[in-house]
């Protein structure tokens, strides 16, 4: 049995060390390309967002690879994500490849039927073995993300630029290579020292915008156009409202680890979005009104063309700009897109909240 | 005198602007891009720099549109600018009250909301180009009219059809339908007017608080049946200013005049440009399955700069190559 999995940002590595730690055998697809994604339009449908075509390009890729066993989350709710798991077997048991597959959702009939599917991938390994991979996995996820806060805060800080994503590729790298406990801590502190030594520029103005939106657009570079890393190049230190081992620690480990205090987005939300709308629509309002209540400069949304739960919080967000005088952008991102267009906006919502921040000292020296 | 220029590199046409000290245009000029912007952009320049007139000098360079990364490389800008920041800065320096800046041009359309002079908020067209310039100008072709003439007989509509606008092939084949059926082209036209301005009013403008002073500019501002519609469904006064076709120049040319004032000394290459010999060229690199166009500028035969590559790889041995020699 050879295990493959759909790539979501750097969601490879914990999953990875999570079923390697089972001692299954794990082909981890080539990184998103477009190959992938003209796979993906290729096969999949055309009014489908993006994430259908990434992953069944990603299916694809992986099975050139000889995997024969797909792992992929399923869900419930408004959400389409929730049946592609289906749809995309359909897809490529029609194309002629022969998958096994394990939907992981909450189980509709029996538990029971969710654990033997569980146990048909792992096999002879102890329920304790599984905890004890969970463990390690989530401690990789933990990892991974410190790296990528540290490297949000310096992109728009080192002096040349291309440095600390060098660093940060490298760590990634070492940190997904690591087998125990002691070579991951490793890792991650040499990789924290690394980035430490990075000579910074003195006088750079930095702005602080917090990305929010839907989960696959946010984690992945391949389909946001690098938004962060070219954010960066802008002088803008990037928060996002999601962070892998946050979103495996609500979402997955009924927050069992208390070393991080999640926003309450469900509560800030509540006075413009008082329902679950599917997918991550209410985090979107909720983390937009965190992020103003901070007093960040700018929010940029980013979703799929078409992503219904988003288009729900796109339509709430001109409320949010208005109560809290904060700038609002909007992106979907779709296989039309071009990085070009994606440039312009953003270099034109950067200019927006330096000329606006440069406009309010004038004011305040003037009085 | 001191001039300061801006250049905007659109997808229809290429302008340029030279304003002088006190941010007046002493020079617009509009050409069209017609898929060759190096070759526009050549021929603009020379044409301007041939006809200043002695003792005036041009102090700074400013590019906007499409083209401004390729613009600013060839021209040697001091100031390379998104079009959205470019336009808001020209109507604020037109009307400093504006409120609303709509702004349609060859391909692109685009809505900036502007408070106390700077840029509050703005959207552009995403995924649809329906009711743009290119559009109008296929469909005058099609009728056998100059785009002078096809604007102009939007006016002399009695009584307007209703024309599906939120497709431009759609929109094609409902007027076709309308032809056939009888209709008048005077209210064939005012209707694709109405369509259009109806198309951009829900998908740019949805959501934005459009208040007056609103400014209409971009090349389909030429359009008086455009500006009509747009009255008719905002119910407030348009006012088209006098550069409303190269307002992205003029926005450039003003930030090239903001950027001096903080440098020693212009890149304009100026008159050395005449002579210089700009060449592109473009090659797939296979070593990923990214398979990126990377693009290569050449200035005299010698290697300039190259852009495209996702991973920076063409475009830093290029960095390297220059730091070393």
């Amino acid at each position: 049995m050879k295990i493959t999995f759909p790539h979501m940002g750097n969601m490879y590595i914990p999953v990875k060390a999570l079923l390697e730690y089972l001692d299954l055998e794990v082909v981890v697809p080539p990184f998103s390309s477009q190959r992938t994604l003209n796979l993906g339009i290729k096969y999949g449908h055309e009014f489908a967002c993006l994430p259908l075509k990434i992953n069944l390009g990603n299916f694809i890729e992986a099975k050139e690879l000889g995997a024969d066993t797909i792992i992929m989350a399923g869900g419930v709710g408004p959400c389409r994500f929730g049946l592609y798991a289906q749809v995309e077997r359909e897809i490529l048991t029609e194309l002629g490849y022969d998958y096994d597959s394990l939907v992981l959702e909450p189980p509709d009939k029996h538990l029971l039927q969710f654990v033997n599917r569980v146990r048909k991938i792992i096999g002879a390994n102890s329920w304790w073995k599984v905890i004890e991979a969970i463990k390690f996995a989530y401690e990789k996820a933990y990892a991974v993300d410190l790296i990528e806060k540290n490297v949000q805060y310096l992109r728009p800080r080192e002096k040349k630029v291309g440095i600390v994503d060098r660093i940060y590729n490298h760590t990634l790298a070492t940190i997904n290579e690591a087998q125990s406990y002691q070579s991951l801590y490793e890792a991650t502190n040499l990789g924290l020292l690394k980035l430490e030594q990075v000579p910074r520029k003195s006088d750079e103005t930095v702005i602080r915008i917090g990305l929010v939106g839907e989960i696959y657009t946010l984690l992945e570079p391949f389909v946001n156009f690098d938004i962060e890393r070219e954010l960066g190049k802008l002088g803008v230190h990037v928060t996002r409202s999601l962070y892998l081992s946050e979103w495996i620690n609500s979402h997955l480990l009924m927050n069992i680890s208390k070393r991080i205090k999640p926003k309450p987005f469900a509560q800030l939300a509540k006075p413009y979005l008082n329902y679950f709308v599917g997918g991550h629509g209410r985090e979107t309002v909720g983390y937009a009104v965190g992020f103003a209540q901070e007093g960040y400069d700018g929010i940029i949304q980013i979703a799929p063309l078409t992503c219904m739960p988003e288009i729900v919080a796109h339509t709430i967000l001109p409320r949010i700009r208005e109560d809290y005088q904060i700038p609002v952008l909007t992106l979907y991102v779709d296989e039309q897109s071009g990085k070009a267009g994606m440039i312009t906006r953003l270099e034109a919502f950067v200019d927006l909240i330096r000329r606006q921040k440069g406009n309010q000292q004038k004011r305040r020296a003037a009085q | 005198m001191n001039l300061y220029l801006g250049i905007d590199v659109g997808s229809v046409s290429t302008n340029l602007v030279l304003i002088d000290d006190n941010q007046k245009v002493r020079y617009p000029y509009y050409l069209r891009t017609r898929g060759r912007p190096i070759e526009a952009l050549k021929k603009g320049l020379i044409e301007m720099l041939t006809s200043l007139g002695p003792g005036t000098k041009i102090k700074a360079a400013g590019t906007t549109g499409s083209g401004r990364q390729l613009a600013g490389m060839i021209v040697g800008a001091d100031v390379v600018k998104n079009e959205i920041t470019a336009h808001a800065v020209a109507a604020v320096s037109l009307i400093p009250d504006v409120h609303s800046v709509l702004e349609i041009g060859g391909q692109d359309s685009k809505i900036i909301i502007i408070e106390n002079g700077v840029v509050a908020d703005f959207a552009m067209n995403t995924v649809c180009a329906a009711g743009t310039g290119s559009f109008l100008d296929q469909q005058a072709a099609r009728l056998g009219l100059s785009i002078e003439e096809f604007s102009h007989l939007a006016l002399k509509a009695k009584n307007p059809v209703r024309i599906a606008g939120r497709c431009s092939v759609f929109a094609e084949s409902d007027m076709i339908h309308k032809q056939q059926m009888g209709h008048s082209l005077p209210d064939i036209i005012a209707g694709l007017c109405d369509a259009l301005t109806r198309n951009y009013l829900n998908n740019v403008g949805k959501g934005k608080d459009i208040k007056p002073p609103v400014i209409f500019q971009g090349g389909v501002a030429a359009n008086p049946g455009i500006k009509v519609a747009f009255e008719k469904a905002l119910g407030v006064e348009i006012i088209v200013p006098e550069y409303y076709s190269v307002m992205g120049a003029l926005g450039a040319a003003i930030l090239a005049k903001e950027a001096i004032a903080e440098k020693e000394r212009t890149e304009f290459k100026g008159v050395a440009l005449i002579n210089s010999e700009f060449n592109t060229s473009s090659f797939e690199c296979q070593g990923c399955p990214n398979v990126c166009e990377v693009i290569e500028l050449y200035e005299n035969g010698l290697i300039k700069a190259r852009w495209g590559d996702k991973c920076n790889k063409w475009t830093d041995a290029l960095n390297v190559y220059q730091e070393i020699s």
